[in-house]
C-alpha cells in the first residue's frame, strides 16, 4: 500500500512509483503503552503506522478506572474528599477545593474571606506544583533532561510546604465541606511568599532552558495543531484550550472562592501547537506567584471555617470534649454526614489540567444519590485520534506530553 | 448578555414541551428525548451555548420510571452561563437517546461513558463501545442494583482465562464501616448496628 507523500517533483513521484513493492511501507499496528513512559501513566494508544507516519490513533483508557462515582453514592460528603486527591494526584489540593466548592454550592454556604483565601493559596501552589512536573516531564518526553532537575526540586519545596499545612505531601485530604481541615500554621504564609520569592528566577532559569532551544522548538513549533474551532468542539480545557487562543479562564469568567479580587493575566496562545501550550503552562506558573502573592499580602484574618452551618461544618474540637451539644452535633457529622438540602448542581473549577466539574444530584441528607465527575484529561484526550493522524510517532510523544494529563483523573 | 429569564423564555417560546426543571444553580429544562438534539442545535447556534462540557445520565433506581436520564451541561463563552439539559429515555429495559455526536465531536466519549456505566444506547453514535470497563463487561456498573463490592466477572483475555481458570473478584472490602447507599441513614449501615447486633431492633448474628 503507497503512502501519500508529498514529492518534490513528478519526476521524483513517478520513480517512487516504479520502485519494487517492499520499498512501499505495510500498515503496521503498533500498541503504545499501557507501560510506556511517555504516556504518563497507564494510557494504551492502538496506533497504525505507515512507516513512521500514524494514520489512525485510537486511545484505549479505562486501565485505571477504580468507580469513584459508583463509591460517592455510597458514603457522606466528607468522605469522598480523599478520594478526590486520587483524581489529578499531581494537583491533589485543587481537587479537594473544586469538590468542597461543589458541595457548597449546592448547601449555599459561603465559607469566610480567610477560608477563601487559603483555597486559593493552595488551588494557585497545587497548579504551580503541577505545571512543573508537566514540564519537567515535557523535557524530558522530548529530550531535554536536565529540566526536570530544576523542576524537581522546586516541586520538593512546595510539597514541603503542603506537609506543613495538611500533614501530607501527596493525598493532602485538606478541605472539608464548609472549611478546611484546619487552619494555617504558625508563620506558613511568611513562607509561602519567602518561596514565591526564590521560584521565580529560578523558573526562568529552567524556561530558559527549553524556550529558545532550537532542539525543543524543532520538537514543538507546528507539532500536534489544534485549532480553535476543535479545540472547542472537543471541549478541551485549561492551558490546552487557552494554547489554541481561546480566552476561556473560569477565574477570571466565573470567580469562584474571592478570585475577583486578584489581579492576574490569562495567558493564551496563537497556533494551538505543543510549544503554544508549553508557553501557556510556563506563563501561568508566573501568574499563579502574582495570585498566591496578592494572597498571602491580604490574608484575612477571622474564622477559617463556616461558624453558622451548624449541620456542616463541625464545632471546634476543644468544644466537643466539653460540651455536651457540640459533641453531639460532631457525632451526628460523623455519622450521618453533613446534611444538605435536596436538588442539583453542577460546579467547575479551573484546575491545572484544565476544567474540573462536579455534578451533584441529591436528594437531601449526608449521602449523594449521583455524583459525576467532568475530568479535564478525559476530555483533552478525547481530541487525539484528531491530532495525531498525520504525525509522525516521535511527534505522538511530543502531542502527549504537551496535552499534560493525568489517567487517575482521566480514568476515575 | 444572555440572562436567566432569556434562555428560559425563549426556550419555552420555541419548544412548547421543554419546561423548567427544578435546580439550584444553572438554568435547567425537561425536554422529551426526541426533542433533545433540536434544543441542544438551538441552544448551540441561537443562544450561544457553544460548549458541550458534560453528558451524563442518572439512574433515578428500580421504583421510578422512566428510570434513565440523560443530563447535558452546556456552556456559553460568550455570557460565561451554563445550561442543563435533561432528558428521560423512554425504555427502562432498552434505554436510548439520540447522539449528539453530530453537535459536538467531544460527546463520542462522553456518551460512551454514559453508555458503559449505565447501558444507554446512542443512535446514531459512529462507534459506541466500552471506553471504560473492558469490551465484554456483562454488566454496567453505575445502575443502581449493580453492588459496591462489584460482582464477578471472566477475565477480558480468553486465553489468559483459559490458563488461570480465574476470575475478576468483587471487591474484598465492599460492605466495610460506614458504608451506606443513598437512601440508608449512616448509623443504620455502621457495623455495629449492622452486624454485631446488641441492639434491640436486630438479632445478634449467630
Amino acid at each position: 500500500m503507497a503512502t501519500e507523500h508529498t514529492y518534490p517533483d513528478t519526476a521524483a513521484k513517478t520513480a517512487a512509483a516504479a520502485l519494487p513493492d517492499e520499498f512501499h511501507p505495510e500498515r503496521m499496528s503498533l500498541s503504545m503503552g499501557p507501560s510506556h513512559p511517555a504516556t504518563h501513566g497507564v494510557l494504551r494508544i492502538q496506533l497504525e503506522l505507515e512507516g513512521e507516519v500514524v494514520r489512525k490513533a485510537d486511545p484505549v483508557v479505562g486501565y485505571l478506572h477504580r468507580g469513584d462515582e459508583k463509591i460517592a453514592e455510597n458514603m457522606t460528603y466528607n468522605q469522598f474528599v480523599p478520594y478526590t486527591d486520587r483524581l489529578d494526584y499531581l494537583a491533589p489540593l485543587a481537587n479537594n477545593v473544586a469538590y468542597t466548592l461543589a458541595v457548597e454550592r449546592l448547601a449555599h454556604l459561603e465559607v469566610p474571606p480567610r477560608c477563601q483565601a487559603i483555597r486559593v493559596i493552595v488551588s494557585e501552589m497545587a497548579r504551580i506544583s503541577s505545571h512543573l512536573m508537566g514540564l519537567g516531564a515535557y523535557g524530558i518526553d522530548v529530550g531535554a533532561l536536565s529540566v526536570f532537575m530544576y523542576t524537581f526540586l522546586e516541586r520538593e519545596k512546595l510539597y514541603t510546604l503542603f506537609e506543613e499545612l495538611t500533614g501530607a505531601r501527596f493525598t493532602t485530604n485538606y478541605t472539608r465541606i464548609g472549611g478546611v481541615a484546619r487552619d494555617v500554621p504558625e508563620g506558613w504564609t511568611e513562607r509561602v511568599s519567602a518561596f514565591c520569592d526564590q521560584f521565580l528566577p529560578i523558573l526562568d532559569e529552567s524556561l530558559a532552558l527549553l524556550t529558545r532551544n532550537r532542539i525543543f522548538q524543532d520538537r514543538t513549533v507546528n507539532i500536534g495543531v489544534v485549532s480553535q474551532a476543535e479545540a472547542i468542539a472537543y471541549g478541551l480545557t485549561g492551558p490546552n484550550l487557552r494554547g489554541s487562543g481561546v480566552p476561556l479562564d473560569l477565574r477570571k469568567d466565573r470567580p469562584y472562592s474571592g478570585y475577583e479580587q486578584y489581579d492576574f493575566d490569562v495567558p493564551v496562545g496563537s497556533k494551538g501547537d505543543c510549544f503554544d501550550r508549553y508557553m501557556c503552562r510556563a506563563e501561568e506558573m508566573k501568574q499563579s506567584v502574582r495570585i498566591i502573592k496578592q494572597a498571602v499580602a491580604k490574608f484575612p484574618p477571622g474564622e477559617w471555617y463556616a461558624t453558622e452551618a451548624k449541620k456542616i461544618f463541625p464545632p471546634p474540637k476543644d468544644k466537643i470534649l466539653t460540651s455536651m451539644e457540640e459533641l453531639i452535633q460532631n457525632f451526628m457529622l460523623v455519622t450521618e454526614g453533613p446534611q444538605l438540602p435536596p436538588g442539583e448542581v453542577y460546579f467547575e473549577a479551573e484546575n491545572p489540567k484544565g476544567v474540573l466539574g462536579f455534578y451533584i444530584v441529591s436528594k437531601g441528607g449526608g449521602v449523594p444519590w449521583r455524583l459525576k465527575i467532568r475530568s479535564p484529561s478525559f476530555c483533552n484526550l478525547s481530541i487525539l485520534p484528531k491530532v495525531c493522524v498525520g504525525a509522525m510517532v516521535a511527534d505522538v510523544v511530543s502531542i502527549l506530553g504537551s496535552l499534560d494529563f493525568v489517567m487517575g483523573e482521566c480514568d476515575r | 448578555m444572555t440572562t436567566y429569564i432569556d434562555v428560559a423564555a425563549a426556550l419555552s417560546a420555541k419548544f412548547s414541551q421543554a419546561v423548567l426543571r427544578a435546580s439550584r444553580d444553572h438554568p435547567a429544562f425537561n425536554v422529551p428525548a426526541g426533542q433533545a438534539l433540536a434544543v441542544l442545535r438551538w441552544l448551540r447556534d441561537e443562544a450561544g451555548f457553544e460548549i458541550l462540557r458534560d453528558v451524563t445520565a442518572i439512574d433515578w433506581g428500580l421504583e421510578r420510571s422512566p428510570r434513565f436520564m440523560v443530563v447535558w451541561h452546556l456552556y456559553s463563552p460568550a455570557a460565561h452561563r451554563y445550561v442543563r439539559v435533561a432528558a428521560d429515555c423512554a425504555s427502562d429495559a432498552e434505554p436510548q437517546m439520540p447522539s449528539a455526536t453530530e453537535l459536538w465531536p467531544g460527546a463520542n466519549w462522553h456518551e460512551r461513558e454514559t453508555y458503559d456505566m449505565f447501558g444507554i444506547v446512542f443512535s446514531g453514535h459512529p462507534e459506541l463501545k466500552r471506553i471504560l470497563m473492558w469490551e465484554g463487561y456483562p454488566y454496567f456498573p453505575l445502575r443502581k442494583e449493580f453492588p459496591l463490592a462489584g460482582l464477578p466477572a471472566e477475565l477480558p483475555d480468553p486465553e489468559v482465562a483459559a490458563e488461570t481458570k480465574e476470575k475478576v473478584q468483587a471487591a474484598p472490602m465492599a460492605g466495610g464501616p460506614f458504608v451506606a447507599t443513598p437512601g440508608e441513614t449512616m448509623s443504620g449501615a455502621e457495623p455495629r448496628a449492622r452486624d454485631e447486633a446488641w441492639s434491640e431492633s436486630s438479632q445478634k448474628p449467630t
